[in-house]
């Protein structure tokens, strides 16, 4: 690869040995782990030679969890503690989930806890969080890595669904603190999937990645070219899935058989046998349904493939219309696209295949594993940024599923960053107040494309307070959207006229609190108090040795840019963290990292100006000759951490028209 | 370069409102390339922190640059002058406002007959139009520099660009519309 050389030949860090890495799949009904081994990524199968980690989880009266196939074989004895779908639970609360029911006209066996922010469940081990189930199955994929590669991971890429919104983001990140994994990237699926196909098959051109999954769609359009995965568009529905094919199968037998209301267990049983017939129907013209009810009651029934895909006809069309959206999004015609790849087992249904084959007039591809492309795309991403290069590079472009904004007088919704928009993003936008002497601002951060706040998903609430007196539409808050790498957001509002500043950060919270984490981190699995401390002890020494690491391989290569005081400087505040590192003092170690962090702040703003440079040298020097003897004026910015977008803002009658915030 | 400097200076084109879009798409890439998260995934938190906010900006900076209205705004307020601001600079022009509010009355009608037809053709018909206001734009302010009739050709474009977000979205729904139905049928 020529385009994206990054380190010059003998410039490039000490080699070092391998480090371990993985990449996983938290899927609906199944999850997968995967590494790169000697080049090649792989799906790694636990003991019984399986490639497959069924997402279910059952808990046991003595606070123990079964995972897996294990837990599986429980779903129709044990349904109130054996969960399973539970991705589809995260970052939702139960009127999400009731809705949910509701739409789907099904009945789930569990008994849901209202909580703030995110539903409960309860189990005979108490109350479990989506987040603490998730974080079991992720306990299982980790244990499954470390066993395969013997030590360790150093870190790993879970995917998400690039529909996923900010809550269900934030979720499964915390879904991985508990389970102790070091998160490299949350990566969306299709672009994982993009990633497996594309450096596989050397793939240039837009290409469409249609994800159908056990409980989500998604839709990508992405644009490869030597070494760039661009996504130019997303779009789909976190509510719609495998499981909905099911549940219309499961509707069709309770009205063919004329059943009576159901236990949960004989509900479960018929589901189960509901789900090997829709398999069944990918290979064959009819599948057989027999089951033997607990209340003595038989069902013999076959659906043929006809009547399947009648009864889900409109589950394929809703995916039709995502699939139309985004290449609206896209600004392009079907026929612009290159490719189409089939991601998700469910994309292996004929009707899925028929349609999508009709929309975009072409067959698609299905040369890899719809099951395993996520997470092998996941463990080549995991082995990038690992930094075990392989000597090829690439740079993935993504981009965010739903629009970002907050709410404004009347209850309307002013976006801030719209969908699609490419990630990092960060942009802010002046606001004034509603009234004279308004000391205070309640700012309610939203996600979602509808005008109407009540119609969109609210991630956030938070109040900046000790606006100084001011008669209406004087003050300028300015509130900076940021999403970092991983489309996860933050938002500040800032009081910006002359002299008085007051600022605050939040990080929507509609997943779990940090104190939550912390006390989770605390409970889990039997862990006495000292347990979580020593814990929490490793992770600040195994975060302190990256950091002295990192520093070093800086130091490397750049030491050119310091003066001889400052590498001095550097260099007594690695001796320190080292020092620190061998005791037990975890206190000592937080705050030797800040230090060391601190001296090297100005050095990573030298190497990452020097990157800059790099980048353009030697580009048409004489276009850089005469944009520099132009040089326009800069803009008025207010300088800030976050480097704010500088859009316009607002006339001031604008604003107060408008725009206001309303007071608390 | 700091993270304060203009978009241009940032993408090491000249401050003009005719670009090679080739150019900056490559340039686009050959800063990712070097800022990108994903560069520095193992590097230091202050090194992290500095490659998010400047992936961020450079994104910015791309979008903003890539479309003609964007960049025409941006040019503005570099120069110090805000078109958003400059209300009332279209009072006098009678013309443009009558000629904007039949089209407006065009896309109303369309989109209560749920005329997909007509919607398309008001879009090929104003994308024309737009297109001309463009041309006239770029000699504004890349021929003649002329600022303040550059301002005036900005705030028209704001005007018809909305418009063609109308069309799109009204489009858009008569379509999901069509697509539901035949659904449900």
């Amino acid at each position: 690869m020529t385009l994206f050389q990054i380190s010059e030949p003998g410039e490039s860090a000490a080699p070092h040995e391998a480090r371990l890495a993985a990449g996983i799949d938290l899927g609906t009904t199944n999850s997968l782990v995967a590494t790169v081994k000697s080049g090649m990524a792989t799906v790694l199968n636990d003991e019984q030679g399986r490639p497959l980690l069924p997402s279910i989880v059952r808990y046991l009266p003595d606070g123990t969890a079964q995972v897996g196939y294990e837990a599986g074989d429980w779903q129709a004895k044990d349904p109130r503690n054996t969960i399973v779908s539970v991705k589809r639970f995260m970052g939702r609360g139960v009127r999400d989930i009731a809705y949910g029911e509701a739409l789907h006209g099904e009945m789930l066996p569990y008994e849901f806890v209202d909580a703030p922010g995110m539903a409960r469940l309860r189990t005979c081990a108490g109350v479990k969080s989506p987040v603490e189930i998730s974080a079991e199955i992720l306990k299982a994929a980790r244990a499954r890595a470390e066993a395969h590669l013997g030590g360790e991971l150093a870190g790993v890429v879970i995917t998400v669904p690039a529909y996923f919104d900010d809550a269900q983001r934030q979720a499964t990140r915390d879904a991985a603190r508990l389970a102790g994994l070091n998160v490299f990237r949350l990566l969306n699926e299709p672009t994982a999937a993009a990633i497996a196909y594309g450096l596989d098959n050397a793939a240039e051109g837009i290409y469409a990645v249609y994800d159908l999954g056990g409980g989500t769609f998604d839709i990508s359009i992405l644009k490869l070219s030597r070494g760039v995965f661009e996504v130019l568009a997303t779009g789909g529905d976190s509510a719609l899935g495998g499981d909905d094919f099911d549940q219309r199968i499961f509707c069709w037998v309770l009205e063919e058989a004329r059943l009576p209301p159901l236990s949960s267990e004989d509900a479960r049983l018929i589901m189960v046998r509901v789900r090997e017939a829709k398999e069944f129907l990918s290979r064959h013209d009819k599948a057989p349904i027999t089951v033997k009810l607990s209340s003595g009651l038989t069902v013999d029934l076959t659906l043929d493939a006809r009547t399947f895909a009648t009864i889900t006809e409109n589950l394929v069309a809703r995916t039709l219309r995502a699939v139309k959206k985004a290449l609206r999004d896209a600004k392009l015609l079907p026929e612009e696209v290159k490719g189409v790849v089939m991601v998700g087992g469910s994309t292996r249904m004929p009707q899925v295949q028929r349609a999508v084959a009709g929309a975009f007039g072409r067959q698609p591809l299905n040369n890899l594993d719809p099951d395993k492309v996520v997470a092998l795309g996941a463990a080549i991403q995991a082995n990038l940024l690992v930094g075990n290069r392989t000597g090829e590079d690439w740079l993935l472009l993504d981009v965010i599923p739903l629009s970002l904004g907050l709410e404004t007088m009347g209850g309307l919704t002013e976006k801030i960053i719209p969908r699609n928009a490419a990630i990092p993003a960060a942009r802010a936008q002046e606001f004034t107040t509603f009234r004279d002497g308004q000391a205070a601002m309640s700012i309610h951060v939203v996600q979602g494309e509808r005008e109407m706040v009540a119609d969109c998903r609210s991630l956030a609430r938070f109040e900046l307070k000790g606006i100084p007196p001011m008669v209406a539409g004087a003050a300028r808050i300015r509130v900076t959207f940021q999403v970092d790498a991983d489309g996860l957001l933050s938002v500040r509002a800032r009081e910006e006229t002359a002299g008085v500043e007051a600022e605050v950060t939040v990080k929507p919270s509609y997943g779990l609190s940090d104190d939550e984490i912390a006390a989770m981190l605390k409970d889990s699995a039997a862990h006495a108090r000292e347990d979580a401390q020593r814990r929490a002890l490793k992770e600040a020494q195994v975060e302190a040795q990256r950091l002295i690491e990192a520093t070093e391989a800086a130091l490397r290569e750049d030491v050119r840019l310091l003066a001889a005081e400052e590498i001095a400087r550097i260099e007594t505040a690695i001796a320190r963290l080292q020092t620190l590192i061998l005791g037990d003092n975890r206190r000592e170690i937080t705050l030797a990292m800040d230090d060391l962090a601190y001296e090297t702040q100005e050095f990573a703003r030298r190497r990452m100006d020097q990157g800059i440079q790099r980048a353009l040298a030697g580009k048409r020097v004489e276009e850089l000759a005469r944009g520099a003897a132009s040089a326009p004026p800069m803009p008025a910015e207010p300088s800030g951490a976050f480097a704010p977008s500088g859009l316009p803002a607002p006339s001031a009658s604008e604003a107060s028209a408008s725009r206001p915030e309303k007071t608390t | 370069m700091d993270l304060t400097c203009d978009f241009f200076t940032l993408f090491r084109l000249a401050p003009r409102f005719r670009l090679d879009v080739a150019a900056l798409a490559a340039r686009y890439l050959e800063l990712q390339n070097s800022v990108h998260p994903d560069r520095f995934a193992q590097a230091g938190q202050a090194e992290r922190r500095l490659s998010m906010q400047w992936a961020a900006r450079v994104n910015e900076a791309y979008r903003t640059l890539k479309e003609p209205l964007a960049r025409a705004q941006y040019l503005l307020r570099l120069a110090g002058r805000d078109p958003e601001a400059a209300s009332g600079a279209l009072a006098e022009d009678t013309d443009f406002l009558m000629q904007q509010m039949e089209w407006r009355e065009e896309v109303r009608q369309a989109r209560q007959e749920r005329s997909m037809a007509a919607l398309r053709e008001l879009r090929q018909r104003l994308a024309r139009e737009v297109q001309a206001q463009y041309e006239a734009l770029a000699a504004r302010f890349d021929d003649e520099h002329d600022l303040a009739a550059a301002v005036g050709q900005t705030r028209r474009l704001m005007f018809q660009e909305k418009l063609r977000a109308e069309i799109d979205d009204a489009l858009a729904f008569l379509e999901d519309a069509e697509d539901a139905e035949n659904a449900g049928a």
